[in-house]
């Protein structure tokens, strides 16, 4: 029986520029950070606090991916054609998308109130889609 | 086309259009109700509008004013789905000026008019709105009657144009 997600990840073109939105603009924390023989680097991040799941920002780069793959799935990321990549939850939507706007991240979708709650989406500097969500709260 | 500011991430030449591009497209998808405003889109990406709409066809695979289309057409469609708006209004919500162009260009892309897509269709309950409505996209102009996919309609082509303005009000 599986019982929980503990990773997933996302590709990425430049390892330390994704450390620089993943952990600097956004506010997650490193949770891996591990060389390997100068050709593989693990690296995952979560929410603060989060032991439960991590989110593995994957290069897009051989020796693990071929040549050709690495120009195609470069171009997909690049058009914005990868599809939904991350989905974050958050305590202030509002508030959040505020703080990511006044710090210059490409902005997809205001927030806007769904019934299941606030949410708004945003890019990460590949072109990754990622949205934050903001719960509905219970009715009383 | 100038970098604006995407080339340190070691971008390929295509790659840094393709991100330029993008950000434009991303503009159009957050304005949908509003005026194209090509001038202005193949500013923000240094590129005359001439070649902004040149290299955005060759990258996205239609026009800026054909993807705006149907993108207005995919938020006509969630709100005639999801809500109980009047047609008139969902129409001028999207960002048409004119009921006449919002039905024949419905029409055109889905196969049918609004009030028909309406008293077919149920809410997507469950799903993320921005996920329904990427995948309830209409793909492009005029597939809807050629393929006969879920939303077509197959006696729709048996009524003139006028069809489309029952019940729109």
């Amino acid at each position: 029986m599986i019982t929980s997600i503990n990773i997933s990840h996302v590709w990425v073109f430049d390892q330390d520029e994704a450390l620089d939105f993943y952990v600097g603009t956004l506010g997650l924390e490193v949770s891996a950070d591990m060389e390997f023989g100068g050709a593989m680097r693990w690296l995952t991040v979560r929410p603060k606090g989060a032991t439960d799941r991590e989110i593995l920002l994957e290069k897009v780069a051989p020796p693990s991916v071929d040549p050709e793959s690495v120009g195609k799935i470069r171009d997909v990321i690049t058009k914005g054609a990868s599809g939904f990549a991350v989905g974050f939850v958050t305590t202030d939507a509002n508030a959040l998308f505020a703080d990511l706007k006044a710090k210059g991240v490409e902005i997809t979708e205001e927030p806007t109130k769904q019934f299941y709650g606030t949410d708004f989406g945003i890019r990460d500097p590949f072109g990754n889609r990622i949205r934050f969500v903001e719960p509905a709260k219970p009715s009383p | 086309m100038t970098s604006h500011g995407v080339t340190s991430l070691g971008l390929t030449s295509t790659e840094a259009r393709n991100r330029l591009l993008l950000r434009a497209k991303d503009t159009m998808d957050r304005s949908f109700d509003r005026e194209l405003d090509v001038p202005s889109l193949a500013a923000s990406v240094g590129a005359s509008p001439a070649h902004f709409i040149r290299t955005f066809k060759e990258v996205f695979g239609e026009t800026p004013h054909r993807y705006l289309q149907r993108r207005r057409v995919e938020r006509a469609m969630y709100l005639l789905r999801e809500t109980k708006v009047s047609v008139t209004d969902v129409c001028f919500d999207v960002g048409f000026n004119s009921l006449g162009t919002f039905s024949r260009t419905f029409k055109e892309i889905m196969g049918i008019s609004p009030t028909q897509f309406r008293q077919r269709f149920e809410p997507v309950e469950a799903v993320p709105t921005c996920f329904a409505m990427a995948w309830a996209r209409p793909s492009s102009f005029g597939e809807a009657r050629q393929e006969q996919p879920p939303y077509s309609d197959p006696t729709a082509n048996e009524g003139d144009l006028a069809d489309t303005w029952e019940g729109t009000t």
